[in-house]
C-alpha cells in the first residue's frame, strides 16, 4: 500500500514515490501552493501554518492549526489539510482574511498566511472567552512589521464566531484519526498503525525503528540536520494512546494525546501540569505535540518532566508481551537516553492525583514567555502534616542537569521541617549540591542556580496563601505574586 | 461613496488581500522557468583564515552538479561592497568571517547542492581573529577615517560640573529577522542580457553589482524587485551577493538559476545592526541641564566597510537626541573585525547613538534624584541659542515642547509614576517602572547625493494608469502612499492606477529605499510626473469641456472626471485620455526630485545634514519580577510626529511596529557568538524577536495632529526609522523598576540587551547595595 492519500483544500490528493520525510511544507510549496511560506523550518516563526482536521475526544472534528514545516507527508494519510489558498469561498475571501485587511493587519505579508490560519482555527474554536487566551492562540506567529496591535484585532474579531459555512460543518461529522499505512519509497519506511496489537507487532518485527507522534522534535532532524530516518513507525494513529482518563486515584494520559487536548483535560483536574502547558511553546506546536513525546524525548529541557516528576508520575511501558510500569525519576537515565527498551513504546503516564492540602505549582522561566524554550523549569510538590511540617516534598527542576530529576538535597531539607522561609532557604543552600548548570546561550550557570532557588522561594511566597496557586494568565510573569493589599509583608 | 481626494485619508495596504489570500508574489514564489537550477553558497567556517587549497572535483561529479564556481570563475570585478572595493563576492585568498561566501554550487535541487557542497575540499590556515570592539580598537584596526565633532569647551565645562560622571555603554546587535529570507532569481535572455528578480531594497545597486561581476554594461541587465517580505535595511546591500551568485550561476549554465537562503544561512552569512561600543564623560549643573559631554562611539563593523562609515555618522548625529548639549566633543570611529559585515538596520546608527545620550540623562536624573522625564524636558533644543545641533544646524520646527507636553497629560505620567511608588511599596517581589522617552531624527540620506528619486507614470486610452516609480515596497506601505499621491494629482479613484513593480528598466540610477525617505523622495517625483501629465490633458478636456484653451489651466481633474471650479460640465477621465491620444498627445511621463539645500562637511563636522526633523515621544509603563528577571510591558503611549499623514492607517502601523521592534532589540533579542566568531543564535529557535505577547498590553497610539511640514510632499513627514527609537523608554521604564528594589537615590547598573539575566543581574546589585549600605561611585 505505498500510496499516501490525503484531503488538500478539498480535492483528494495520492501520491506515490516521494519521500516519506517530505515535509509538507515543501510539498505545497512544489505543488505551486507558494501562499504557505517558509519562514524557519522549525516550528517556530508560524508563516507555514495550514490547518489540519484533528478528532475531538467525541470523533467530531475540529480545525488545528499546525506547522507545515513539521508535518511529514505520510501524517496526513486518510486526513484533510487546508491552506491559506482555500479557505475563501470562491471571491468572498474567509472572515479571517477579511479581519487582516481590514485591520491592516499584514504588512510586509509574509507571516500573513501563517497568522492567517491561526486565526482561522480561532475562527472554529468555541474556548477562547477571554482576551489573553487570543494571544495564546497567537504566540506561534511571529510578525516583525506590525508590533501585533492589528492582529490582535483582528484576532478579537473572528475568534469563536463559529461561522456556518463548510468548514463548521465539516467539522461536524466523523473526522477519523488518520488511515493505516504501510508506505516505502526507495529505502525509506513509513509505519502507520490503528491499534495497539499493530504497532506492537511493528515493533517486535522492527525494533531499530524510530517511533514517532506529533513529530513537533523529530522533523527537526529532517529540515535541520537532513537525516534521513529510513524506518519510522507512528503511534498517533492508535486511538487507545490518545485517551485521556480521570479516575479517583489518578489521571491516565495516553502518550499520543496532544499536548493543546491535555491542556484542556487537566484545567481543573491537575493545575500544575495546565499551568505548565499554558507556557509551553506555541498552539500549533500544542496541537501536533503530544505528552508521549515530550517525556520519551528526554531532553533535559522539556517542559513537562519537571511537573510531571515533582507531582509523583509514573509511565506505562508496554510491548508484545506486556506492559511494566515505570516511576517517572527511573525513566531518564543519562543525556537524552530513558528506560524504554528497543521494542518497547510509552503507553501511558499516570499522574497520582494531588492530596487535599498538599501544595502543588509549576513554573518555567525563559528569555521570550512565549514559545521559547526554557532557561529553567521546576515543578514542586510539597505536604505538611497538621502540625505544619513538611511530610513529603517533591522539588524537580529542568535546565540543571543533563536529565530534568529532583534536587535530593533540597527535598532532604525540608523533610520533617515547618513550612516557612528559613526552611525555604535551607532548601535553597542545598540546591547548590544537588545541581552544577551549565552555561549556554540560553543562560548562565549563575542565573539557572540562582533562578532554581528563587523559584522555590515564589513557590513558597504563591503558597502561603492557597496550596495550588490560582492559575495566572498567560503572558504574565511565571510567578504569580501579587503585592499584599496593606503594608510591605 | 468616494471621497474627492484620497490624501490624508485612512486607506487599507495596496497588497492587503493578497497578502491574506496567499497570492502575493515573492521572488521564491514566482513560477520556476524551465530548466531552473538552484545554487547554494559555501561559506567559510572560520572567522579569519588563508584559503590553502580548494578541490571541487569530487563536487562537480555528483548528479545533478553543473558547476561549482569560485573568484576564479568570476569574470568581471569580483566585488559587492556598497562604498569601498573590500568586500569580494567569492572569496579571494582569505576569509574574513563565519559564512563568507567561498564559493556556490549550481544544481538541479537543493538535495544535490548539499551533496556537493560536502564533497568540496577547502583547506584553510587559520588565522587570529579580532571579534569584539575592544581588541580591533587595542590592534588599531580600522574602517575608513574618523570623524569629530566639536563646539564650545568641554573639557573646561566638565572641569566646573557640579555632577560629573563617566561610563560606558554598549548597545548590542540585532538581526533583522525580515520574515523572508534573502533570495535571487536571475533568468538569461537573448543577446547575453539578464533579468533579475532580488529581494532587494535597492535595484539600481543590485542591478550594478550584477553588470560588474559579469563585466557587462548595466543596460544588459533589468532588475526586479517584487514585494519583500520585511527589509528593514537587511536588504538595502545584503542582497547584492546572492543576487550576483544567482546571475554568475546564470552566465556560467545558460539556465535560469535561484539562490535562496534558508534561515540558518541567512543569520550566518548577512550583517546585523552594529553594536557600538561608547564612553563618556557627562557634566551638568545642580538644577539638572547637561552642560558639557565628551564620547568617543565605536562601531563593530565586521570584516567590510558595507554601510558602516554613514551609520557610524548617523550615530553621531544623534548623540545629542532631543537635547542641546552646550560643551560636547565627538569622536566616532569603526572597527574592522572578524564578523559577518555589519549593516543597515532600521535607524542606522541613530539608536545607538541615542542609547547613549539616554544612558546619560538616566543616570544623571537617579543621581539627582530628579524625574527623569522633567530632566529631559529641561535639556531639550529650545529657542537661540539652544536651538544648534553639535553639528552646527539649526533645529526648526522644533515640536518637541508641544509633543512633550501633549503625552504627559494623555498618559497620565505623573499620577501614574505616583501610583506606581505606592505600589512598589507594598510589593516586595514585583516592581513596576515608568519611562518618557522623546525622539528626534534627521531625516535625508546623509551622502547628501543619494537625495535624488524618479517616476514614470503610464496612461492609456482607456483611462487606466500605471504608476512606476523607484522606491520598493517592503511592507512599510510604500506604494499605497505613491498610490495615494498619484490618485490624488490626477483626480482619481485609487483603484484605477496600478503600482507596478519596482523594475531598473522603468526607473533609472535610484537611491535604496531607505533612511525613512521612500515617501518624501519617490512622492514628490510621482507628483511631478502627475503635474506634467495633468497639464498635458488640460487644453484636451477644456476643449471637450467647449473652453477655449486660454481657459484650461481652469481645468481641474477630481473624482475621475474633469471640470473647472464651479461649471456646471463634467467630462470623464477615460474620455479625456481616449481624446488626448486622437489629439497625439503624450500619455507618459517621468517625473525626478532632488532635495534641495542640504550638504554637510564631514572632515569639518558642520553643515546641514538634514532637509528636516522628525519627532515624537513614548511613555512606557512595565512591571518585573525581582526573582527570575521576567518583565512585561504594561502599557505604552506613543505621540509620533508624522506632519499631515499622507495615510494615517500606513503611518499608526509603522509607528506600532518600529516601537515594538525597537524593545525587541534591547530587551529580548541577543545576537550571541562563540569565541570562535560563529553565530549561535541562527533561528528563532535562538533567537528571540517579539512575540504576540511582548507587545504591550495597553497600547495608546497618536499623531500628532495640526503638524503640517514645510517642504515636503504634502506637509507629510518620513517615519519609517524615527519610531524605533521610541523603543529605549523601556529601558528607562526598567530602571525605575530595577532601582524599586534598591534604595531610593541609587543608581542603577543596568546591561543591555535587558533580558531576564540581565536584569536579575540588575535587580541583585539594587537588593545588595540595600543590603551593604553602599553606593557605586563613579
Amino acid at each position: 500500500m505505498d500510496v499516501i492519500r490525503f484531503t488538500l483544500n478539498g480535492q483528494s490528493v495520492e501520491e506515490r514515490g516521494i519521500a516519506p520525510t517530505t515535509t509538507l511544507l515543501n510539498y505545497l510549496r512544489h505543488r505551486g501552493l507558494t501562499g504557505t511560506k517558509e519562514g524557519c523550518a522549525e516550528g517556530d516563526c508560524g508563516a507555514c501554518t495550514v490547518a489540519l482536521l484533528e478528532e475531538a475526544p467525541d470523533g467530531t472534528g475540529r480545525w488545528r492549526a499546525v506547522n507545515s514545516c513539521l508535518v511529514l507527508l505520510p501524517m496526513l494519510q486518510g486526513r484533510e489539510v487546508v491552506t491559506v489558498e482555500g479557505i475563501a469561498d470562491g471571491d468572498r475571501a474567509h472572515p479571517a482574511q477579511t479581519a487582516m485587511v481590514q485591520n491592516l493587519g499584514s504588512q510586509c505579508g509574509y507571516c500573513t498566511p501563517g497568522v492567517v490560519m491561526s486565526l482561522f482555527e480561532a475562527t472554529y474554536r468555541s474556548d477562547l472567552d477571554e482576551a489573553w487566551k487570543l494571544d495564546d492562540q497567537m504566540c506561534g506567529n511571529l510578525c516583525r512589521c506590525t508590533g501585533y496591535r492589528p492582529i490582535r484585532d483582528a484576532a478579537k474579531a473572528v475568534a469563536g464566531t463559529r461561522p456556518r459555512d463548510r468548514f463548521l460543518e465539516r467539522a461536524a461529522v466523523r473526522a477519523g484519526q488518520g488511515m493505516k499505512l504501510a508506505y516505502a519509497a526507495g529505502v525509506q519506511r513509513y509505519f502507520n498503525p490503528v491499534s495497539v496489537g499493530e504497532l506492537c507487532e511493528l515493533l517486535d518485527t522492527h525494533p531499530e525503528a524510530r517511533i514517532v507522534s506529533g513529530g513537533t522534535d523529530l522533523c527537526l532532524e529532517v529540515t535541520k540536520k537532513r537525516r534521513e530516518l529510513p524506518l519510522l513507525i507512528s503511534v498517533e494513529g492508535v486511538p487507545e494512546l490518545r485517551r485521556m482518563e480521570r479516575r479517583p486515584e489518578a489521571l491516565v494520559l495516553g502518550a499520543a494525546a496532544s499536548l493543546s487536548d491535555v491542556e484542556a483535560f487537566t484545567r481543573e483536574s491537575c493545575p500544575p501540569l495546565h499551568r505548565m502547558l499554558r507556557y509551553f511553546a506555541s498552539r500549533q506546536i500544542k496541537n501536533r505535540g503530544t505528552l508521549g513525546g515530550n517525556v520519551c524525548n528526554a531532553s533535559p529541557i522539556g517542559d513537562t518532566p519537571p511537573v510531571l516528576l515533582a507531582l509523583g508520575a509514573s509511565v506505562t511501558l508496554r510491548r508484545s508481551s506486556g506492559t511494566r510500569t515505570v516511576p517517572l525519576d527511573a525513566f531518564f537515565l543519562d543525556y537524552r537516553k530513558t528506560a524504554l527498551q528497543a521494542g518497547e513504546f510509552l503507553e501511558s503516564v499516570t499522574i497520582p492525583s494531588i492530596p487535599a492540602g498538599a501544595r502543588a505549582a509549576a513554573y518555567k522561566v525563559s528569555r521570550r514567555r512565549e514559545l521559547d524554550i526554557s532557561a529553567v523549569a521546576a515543578g514542586f510538590f510539597v505536604v505538611t502534616d497538621d502540625a505544619g511540617r513538611v511530610t513529603e516534598a517533591r522539588l524537580a527542576y529542568g535546565g540543571m542537569a543533563a536529565i530534568p530529576r529532583r534536587a535530593a538535597g533540597a527535598e532532604a531539607a525540608l523533610r520533617g521541617q515547618p513550612w516557612n522561609e528559613a526552611s525555604v532557604e535551607k532548601a535553597v543552600a542545598a540546591l547548590a549540591k544537588d545541581f552544577t548548570p551549565i552555561s549556554d546561550l540560553r543562560a548562565s550557570a549563575w542565573y539557572r542556580a540562582t533562578v532554581a532557588g528563587n523559584l522555590l522561594r515564589g513557590f513558597h511566597l504563591e503558597t502561603r496563601d492557597q496550596h495550588v496557586p490560582h492559575l495566572p494568565q498567560r503572558p504574565n510573569a511565571t510567578l504569580h505574586l501579587q503585592p499584599s493589599p496593606g503594608g510591605q509583608s | 461613496m468616494s471621497q474627492p481626494t484620497p490624501l490624508h485619508h485612512p486607506a487599507l495596504h495596496e497588497s492587503g488581500r493578497l497578502h491574506a489570500n496567499g497570492a502575493a508574489l515573492y521572488v521564491d514564489d514566482i513560477p520556476p522557468p524551465k530548466g531552473m537550477l538552484v545554487g547554494q553558497v559555501i561559506p567559510s567556517p572560520v572567522a579569519r583564515g588563508r584559503i590553502v587549497s580548494i578541490d571541487a572535483a569530487e563536487a562537480a561529479q555528483v548528479p545533478g552538479v553543473y558547476a561549482v564556481l569560485f573568484a576564479r570563475d568570476v569574470p568581471g570585478h569580483n566585488q559587492v561592497g556598497p562604498s569601498f572595493p573590500d568586500e569580494p563576492l567569492l572569496a579571494e585568498g582569505e576569509v574574513h568571517c563565519v559564512g563568507q561566501i567561498v564559493g556556490l554550487v549550481v544544481a538541479e535541487d537543493l538535495a544535490a547542492c548539499r551533496a556537493a557542497a560536502a564533497k568540496v575540499r577547502v583547506k584553510y590556515e587559520e588565522l587570529p581573529a579580532l571579534l569584539t570592539v575592544e581588541q580591533a580598537d587595542a590592534a588599531g584596526s580600522y574602517i575608513g577615517t574618523p570623524h569629530f565633532m566639536q563646539r564650545g569647551d568641554p573639557d573646561v565645562a566638565l572641569a566646573i560640573a557640579a555632577l560629573r560622571f563617566n561610563g560606558v555603554v554598549e548597545t548590542p546587535g540585532q538581526d533583522h529577522f525580515y520574515l523572508e529570507t534573502h533570495c535571487a532569481l536571475a533568468i538569461p535572455g537573448e543577446d547575453g542580457t539578464f533579468t533579475v528578480h532580488s529581494s532587494t531594497q535597492h535595484p539600481s545597486e543590485v542591478q550594478a553589482k550584477v553588470a560588474e561581476v559579469l563585466h557587462m554594461p548595466r543596460s544588459r541587465v533589468v532588475v526586479l524587485s517584487p514585494r519583500m517580505g520585511g527589509g528593514f535595511g537587511g536588504k538595502e546591500t545584503q542582497g547584492n551577493h546572492y543576487a550576483a551568485l544567482a546571475a554568475l550561476g546564470a552566465l556560467k549554465t545558460r539556465r535560469a538559476v535561484k539562490v535562496w537562503l534558508d534561515r540558518d544561512e541567512d543569520m550566518t552569512q548577512t550583517g546585523k545592526r552594529h553594536p557600538f561600543r561608547m564612553t563618556y564623560e557627562a557634566g551638568f549643573s545642580s538644577d539638572g541641564m547637561i552642560t558639557a559631554l565628551k564620547a568617543r562611539l565605536l562601531a563593530n563593523g565586521g570584516w567590510a566597510a558595507d554601510l558602516t562609515i554613514p551609520i557610524l555618522d548617523r550615530s553621531l548625529f544623534h548623540a545629542d537626541n532631543a537635547y542641546f548639549l552646550p560643551h560636547v566633543r565627538l569622536e566616532g570611529r569603526a572597527v574592522r573585525t572578524n564578523l559577518p559585515s555589519n549593516t543597515a538596520f532600521r535607524g542606522f546608527g541613530g539608536p545607538q547613538g541615542m542609547v547613549l545620550i539616554e544612558e546619560i540623562f538616566n543616570r544623571a536624573a537617579e543621581r539627582l534624584g530628579l524625574d527623569p522625564a522633567e530632566l529631559r524636558r529641561r535639556n531639550y533644543y529650545g529657542d537661540a541659542p539652544r536651538n544648534v545641533t553639535q553639528y552646527h544646524q539649526e533645529v526648526k520646527d522644533n515640536r518637541l515642547a508641544r509633543i512633550h507636553q501633549e503625552l504627559m497629560a494623555s498618559s497620565n505620567y505623573v499620577a501614574r509614576r505616583a501610583a506606581i511608588e505606592k505600589f512598589n511599596e507594598r510589593s516586595p517581589h514585583v516592581k513596576r517602572g515608568i519611562g518618557m522617552q522623546p525622539v528626534k531624527f534627521g531625516i535625508s540620506f546623509t551622502m547628501s547625493m543619494l537625495n535624488q528619486a524618479g517616476a514614470l507614470v503610464l496612461i492609456y486610452s482607456d483611462g487606466s494608469v500605471q504608476l512606476n516609480h523607484g522606491g520598493t515596497e517592503m511592507g512599510q506601505g510604500l506604494h499605497t502612499k505613491m498610490l495615494v499621491v498619484a490618485a490624488h494629482e490626477l483626480g482619481l479613484p485609487p483603484e484605477r492606477i496600478r503600482v507596478m513593480t519596482t523594475a531598473t528598466d522603468k526607473v533609472p540610477n535610484t537611491s535604496a529605499t531607505a533612511a525613512s525617505s521612500g515617501a518624501d523622495l519617490n512622492g514628490q517625483a510621482v507628483r511631478n510626473a502627475c503635474a506634467v501629465l495633468r497639464d498635458r490633458l488640460r487644453p484636451v478636456a477644456a476643449r471637450l469641456l467647449g473652453l477655449s484653451v486660454e481657459d484650461a489651466h481652469r481645468v481641474v481633474f477630481l473624482d475621475g472626471h474633469a471640470s473647472v471650479p464651479g461649471g456646471t460640465e463634467r467630462v470623464p477621465w477615460e474620455k479625456v485620455t481616449e481624446r488626448a491620444y486622437v489629439e497625439q498627445v503624450s500619455l507618459s511621463a517621468t517625473g525626478y526630485y532632488r532635495t534641495p539645500d542640504i550638504k554637510y562637511d564631514r572632515a569639518q563636522g558642520r553643515g546641514k545634514p538634514f532637509h528636516y526633523f522628525a519627532y515624537g515621544a513614548a511613555v512606557v509603563e512595565v512591571e518585573l519580577n525581582g526573582l527570575t528577571g521576567e518583565h512585561r510591558m504594561l502599557r505604552a503611549d506613543i505621540l509620533h510626529d508624522v506632519g499631515d499623514s499622507l495615510t494615517p492607517t500606513i503611518d499608526r502601523g509603522q509607528v506600532e511596529g518600529a516601537f515594538v521592534q525597537g524593545v525587541g532589540w534591547l530587551t529580548c533579542e541577543e545576537v550571541i557568538f562563540d569565541a570562535k566568531g560563529r553565530v549561535l543564535t541562527h533561528g528563532p529557535s535562538t533567537y528571540k524577536i517579539p512575540a504576540v505577547g511582548e507587545a504591550p498590553e495597553d497600547f495608546h497610539v497618536a499623531l500628532l495632529d495640526r503638524a503640517p511640514q514645510d517642504g515636503v510632499i504634502h506637509g507629510s513627514k518620513a517615519v519609517g526609522e524615527p519610531p524605533f527609537m521610541l523603543g529605549i523608554a523601556v529601558v528607562t521604564a526598567l530602571r525605575h523598576a530595577v532601582g524599586a528594589f534598591g534604595q531610593v537615590g541609587r543608581e542603577v547598573e543596568l546591561a543591555l540587551p535587558a533580558s531576564p539575566e540581565a536584569l536579575l543581574r540588575a535587580v541583585e546589585r539594587a537588593r545588595s547595595a540595600v543590603a551593604h549600605g553602599k553606593a557605586r561611585a563613579g
